[in-house]
Formats: structure tokens, C-alpha cells, sequence
């Protein structure tokens, strides 16, 4: 199993370098670059931008630059954003907290709607629930969550005065205050991003509960006598999760990118909008880095699940 | 003495876009303590529904039982609940299922799935069924029991699959074993060790067996008593020896002269022969015999009026218009 996990990671060292090569290139013949701001700034006289760019070594051809990048990364210097004036990776640690807890917790939300809803509709097909569920699904994942997002301000916010709608890092207050503050600003983004993964994830084990409720050794399950409950949970819901354990792992990635809409509409401080401000101000070592992090989420989340394959599903060996 | 199970006139039915299939249609079969009771016909004639009524394991909807009795030890199982039949799956009456490859949890170990069906019906602790598991699967004979109680389903062939699958349904042992086709998905040599394997558990434990198959050799091999069983009606019903030596409904003429003869030398083989056409579609099916389409003895009255089961011998019904004196002169 470690072994397994240590080949995974060997492997995934080529494909890093691959991909951060292929970012790289495209960022690099991008138009536009940190130091355009300077080439519209008439109190930078024209040889002091040539130096700058000289020593930042901006002219020098694509392989050396990349080779550079990749020597300052292998040693932990992750890069100086030019426009927030500080290295790169304090940024990102920065930015980074806020993003996992409302990923976090709307991906925690999601699970605990779409299983216990997919599994009930399931086990009651074409039931009132069941359409219900089915419907509300759709409309779900019909509505962008930028849309969605601003419903919820227009109603949480505006209308009602209920929840702030701008998601602030520096809360004034202390210990309890200060944790039901964090929630409170918490509770729109997760909840917008959380029912629109929930819509997708509902359908998506609902319908994986179907297809293995119909199975023989379901039948033999209900032979023995063992009840409704222990049938569905021990013998449907085990089987019927290994798909589904893959497709939120690998969704993940997605969750990331999506948040960057949330992100934005709640002026939530984390790394989707990190990532949209600077591509706005050229900001390419902030965009290469930031990009560069989704990267190994993808590759990460990859490995977790093929492990999570191999833990659910006996008839997997990870070898 | 009155029998174990005794199923009156059942119906079995499922709701299709197309209409009601009438799966079961009235079927009486009764099975006494220590017997084998052979259950034979083609594929789609209802032998499966009628064994997964008694159980209540068809889905439900689109499955209904739509009339009928089925009474087990002075007990009627249709009004029961799912709730209340659990007491009596695998308790009281265990199931073999027809697909061993298919019919165990991938993802749980085979003593798991054994145990389990242990722990629910018995008051017996972790060890204790674990113990008992261990002692089921040597009685099946899988070598290496105390190992391979921990093996998942995929590390079985299909012959120890079914083993297993045995060995689960006898774990409580229930006084009734419903077989559905047990030895179909296997191949010949596997058949014949099955089939011994559960006349041995069936010797051993003195259970009843209702065998359901579609496999004449199987039949002669195994049963006392044979229902013989075309689109969801009994039509003949015989012991063992009186089917095979004087059948006397065409449609199971038909089917026991469908089997190859080894025993015969050369100059007295012929074609063998087959029973042309098909089974009827359940979805309205027409009045009268289920099997005049196809059968050689068809008459008029064959298709206007529905022949009943009657005795021609003690024990030995069948449903045919053939020779039945109230019809006179027409047979």
C-alpha cells in the first residue's frame, strides 16, 4: 500500500513538470507581463525598466526563464508578486485558509444532503419523495452559482439584514463572538456552493444506489432476512459509493476552479479570487503559482482516489 | 399429515408498460417435510417468480401478488410484512440462488455474508458464528475453511461460489431450501458435485427441497415428486418414476423427449426432437390451454376452454383436455 502510494507520487513528478512546463509556456507568450505597469509610467525613465527587467531576467528566452523558475521552486522560492510586494507563497498561505474552509464545509454539506437523500429517493423510485428530490436536483444544478449567490444576497442581505454579504478575514471580536461570526459570514457561500454540489451528487448516487439495488446479491441479502436497513447500508451503500467516492475525489479540482465564482460574488479573500485579481494585474508569478497548486490538487486528489478505490473495492489490488 | 408449504392458486403479476404480466397464473404446488420437489419447465414459465413469491423477493412494485395462498407450517405468508417475513428467510427457509458469480457481495468476505445471516437469527456471538461459519464450510467441503472464511467472493471459482452460497443457505437450518436452477451457470462435472453436496446436506439435516430447474437429467436425478410447470401453470404434476414412465401431458412428452439418449446404439437414434414454437407473452394471454400453439394434440375445445388440473393417478395431475371423460366424444 505505501508502496503503491510512493510509485503513485514518482509517477506524478513527470506529469507536475509537464504541466507546470505547459503553464509556464502559455503564461509566458501571454500578452503583457508584471512590468507593463512601469512601460506607462512616465516617472520610470526607460533605462531604469530595461535594468529591471535585465536583472529579473524578463528578456531572456523561454527555457531560461523556465529552467529558472523551476530551480526557485525546487528550492522553496515560490516568487515575488510585483503587485502585492511580497513573495508568493506567504500570499497563497495568506489567501489559502479561507478557500479550504468554505470548500470544506460546502463539500461537508453537500455529502450530508446527496447521500441520505440519494439513498432514500433510491430505495423509493418514483416515490413523491423521489420526484421531489429529482426536481429540486435539477433545478440545483440548473442555477449558476453566480446566480444563486445573488439571490441569496438580495434576499439574506439586502431584504432581511439577516447575513453579512462581504466576507471580511480580520473579525473584530474574540473566542465564542469571534467563531459565530466566522460562521455567520460563512453560512451564504457555503450554502450556495454546497446545494449546488449536493444537486449534482444527489443524482449521481441516486443513481448508483439503483443500479446495484437491482443486483443478485441484493436479493440474497433480503434472503437472509437481514431487513431494510442493514441491506441498503451494509450491502447497497458500500458497493454503490465506490463510483461515487471516485467522482466527488475527482470533482474536487472542479469544486476549486467553481469556488472562484463564489469566491468573487462573496468578496470572500481566498485563493479563486487571488487567482482572478491577478491575472487582471499581470501578476504572472501569483497566476503561475496559484495555477501551479490546482495542478497538484488534481494530481493529489487523483491518488487519494484510486487509494479510496482500492480500500472500498477488495477485488482491487493497489500494487 | 398436512404438507410443509402449500401454495394455493397464486398469482403473481407485474405491471408493464404493455399491461399485466401474469407471471404465475394460479399455481398449486405443495411440498411435504424431507421431500424434493422438482420444479421443471422452460425459461419464462414462471418458476422463478413462484419460488421468489414464497419469500416475497420478486420487486415489488411492479411485482404484486394478486391472489393466492401460500402456507407455510399453518401459516399464511402473503398478508405478512417484509418485517414480519424475516423472521422466516434463511430461518426458516434458506434460498440458492442461480448465479453464484453474482449472487455474494463482492465487497464483503465470505464468512461475513455467512455470518451474518447467523447473527441475525440467532443469539450467538462474533466467534461464535464465526466458528459456525468455519464448520459450514467444511461440511460444503472448501478445503482450508478456517483460511478461506476471510477470502472475498472473487477468490472463489463458481462451483466453490456456490459452495458457499449452500453453505449460507443452510446456515440456520431452515427446514425448506428453495433451489433456483442452482447448477445452471455450472459446468457439467461442478453440476453433478452440487447436486450431490445438497443431497448429502439434505440426508444430513432432513430438510425439505424444492428444486427448481429446467434440466430433465437433473430431475431424474434428484426428485421424488416433479410439478411440471408451462407459461405460469402447473400442468402436470406426477412422482418421479410415474413422469418419466407415463407422461402424460404433451407438453411434458414434448420436454422429456428433448432429451439426449446415450443409451441407445446407433441404428436407433434419431433426431431429436424439439417442442417448436415458443412461450407464449403473459400480457393477455389467450383463453383456453397455454400450450395449444405449440401442441402436436391440439383440438377445438383446446382453445375455448381453459383444461383444469385433474388426478388421472393417485398423485398424478396434469391439465390437459386428452382424455378427459367429461368432455366425451371431442377427446
Amino acid at each position: 500500500m505505501s508502496q503503491y502510494v510512493l510509485r503513485r507520487l514518482l509517477i506524478a513528478v513527470p506529469s507536475l513538470l509537464a504541466i507546470s512546463l505547459v503553464l509556464f509556456v502559455v503564461l509566458a507568450l501571454a500578452p503583457g507581463d508584471p512590468f507593463s505597469e512601469l512601460a506607462t509610467n512616465p516617472n520610470v525613465p526607460p533605462e531604469v525598466q530595461a535594468a529591471l527587467r535585465a536583472k529579473f531576467g524578463l528578456d531572456d528566452p523561454i527555457y531560461l526563464r523556465y529552467l529558472h523558475w523551476l530551480n526557485a521552486m525546487l528550492h522553496g522560492d515560490w516568487g515575488f508578486s510585483f503587485v502585492s510586494r511580497m513573495n508568493v507563497d506567504t500570499l497563497i498561505l495568506q489567501r489559502l485558509p479561507a478557500t479550504l474552509y468554505v470548500i470544506g464545509s460546502a463539500q461537508v454539506l453537500a455529502l450530508l444532503i446527496a447521500i441520505p437523500v440519494g439513498v432514500y429517493a433510491a430505495t423509493k423510485p418514483y416515490s413523491l419523495f423521489d420526484q421531489i428530490a429529482n426536481t429540486l436536483a435539477f433545478v440545483g444544478f440548473s442555477l449558476p452559482t453566480f446566480f444563486t449567490g445573488i439571490l441569496f444576497i438580495l434576499i439574506f442581505s439586502v431584504t432581511l439584514d439577516w447575513l453579512p454579504f462581504v466576507y471580511t478575514t480580520d473579525i473584530k471580536a474574540t473566542g465564542i463572538r469571534w467563531v459565530l461570526e466566522m460562521i455567520r459570514q460563512a453560512i451564504m457561500p457555503v450554502a450556495v456552493l454546497g446545494l449546488f454540489q449536493a444537486a449534482s451528487m444527489t443524482r449521481f448516487v441516486r443513481s448508483a444506489m439503483l443500479d446495484v439495488i437491482r443486483l443478485d446479491y441484493v436479493t440474497t441479502a433480503r434472503a437472509k432476512g437481514l431487513g431494510q436497513t442493514t441491506v441498503i447500508v451494509k450491502h447497497v451503500m458500500r458497493n454503490a459509493m465506490i463510483p461515487v467516492v471516485t467522482l466527488i475525489a475527482l470533482q474536487m479540482p472542479a469544486v476549486f476552479g467553481g469556488a472562484i465564482v463564489t469566491e468573487q460574488i462573496f468578496r470572500i479573500p481566498g485563493i479563486g479570487s487571488l487567482l482572478i485579481s491577478s491575472i487582471l494585474s499581470n501578476d504572472t508569478p501569483v497566476v503561475m503559482a496559484v495555477t501551479f497548486v490546482f495542478a497538484c490538487l488534481v494530481v493529489l486528489f487523483n491518488l487519494i482516489a484510486d487509494v479510496l478505490y482500492g480500500w472500498l473495492d477488495p477485488r482491487i489490488s493497489l500494487r | 399429515m398436512a404438507p410443509l408449504l402449500e401454495i394455493k392458486g397464486l398469482k403473481t403479476h407485474f405491471a408493464t408498460d404493455d399491461g399485466i404480466l401474469q407471471a404465475v397464473d394460479g399455481v398449486d404446488i405443495s411440498i411435504n417435510k424431507g421431500e424434493t420437489l422438482c420444479v421443471v419447465g422452460e425459461s419464462g414459465c414462471g418458476k422463478t417468480v413462484t419460488a421468489m413469491s414464497i419469500l416475497k423477493l420478486i420487486a415489488m412494485p411492479p411485482g404484486r401478488i394478486a391472489a393466492g395462498q401460500i402456507i407455510f407450517e399453518g401459516r399464511d405468508l402473503v398478508p405478512l410484512t417484509s418485517n414480519q417475513l424475516d423472521e422466516i428467510r434463511a430461518k426458516e427457509i434458506g434460498f440458492i440462488f442461480q448465479e453464484p458469480m453474482t449472487s455474494l457481495n463482492p465487497v464483503l468476505t465470505i464468512g461475513e455474508q455467512i455470518a451474518e445471516s447467523l447473527r441475525r437469527h440467532e443469539a450467538v456471538t462474533k466467534k461464535q458464528a464465526l466458528e459456525r461459519t468455519i464448520e459450514m464450510l467444511k461440511l460444503v467441503q472448501i478445503p482450508n475453511a478456517e483460511g478461506r472464511v476471510h477470502n472475498y467472493p472473487h477468490q472463489f471459482s463458481g462451483g466453490m461460489r456456490q459452495r458457499v452460497m449452500i453453505a449460507m443457505a443452510l446456515a440456520c437450518k431452515p427446514k425448506l431450501i428453495i433451489a433456483d436452477e442452482p447448477t445452471t451457470a455450472l459446468d457439467v462435472t461442478i453440476q453433478a458435485q452440487i447436486l450431490d453436496l445438497l443431497q448429502d446436506m439434505k440426508d444430513r439435516f432432513g430438510m425439505a427441497v424444492m428444486l427448481i430447474t429446467h434440466a430433465m437429467g437433473v430431475v431424474a436425478e434428484t426428485a421424488q415428486r416433479v410439478v411440471v410447470m408451462y407459461a405460469g401453470k402447473v400442468v402436470e404434476e406426477a412422482p418421479v418414476d410415474d413422469l418419466f414412465g407415463d407422461p402424460r401431458h404433451p407438453y411434458t412428452q414434448g420436454l422429456i423427449r428433448s432429451i439426449p439418449r446415450i443409451d441407445l446404439d446407433s441404428e436407433h437414434k434419431t433426431r431429436l426432437e424439439a417442442i417448436g414454437g415458443s412461450v407464449p407473452i403473459l400480457i393477455n394471454p389467450p383463453v383456453g390451454c397455454r400450450f395449444a400453439p405449440r401442441c402436436k394434440f391440439a383440438m377445438n375445445v383446446c382453445t375455448e376452454k381453459e383444461p383444469l388440473l385433474r388426478e388421472i393417478a393417485p398423485g398424478h395431475r396434469m391439465a390437459c383436455h386428452l382424455g378427459d371423460p367429461n368432455l366425451g366424444a371431442a377427446s
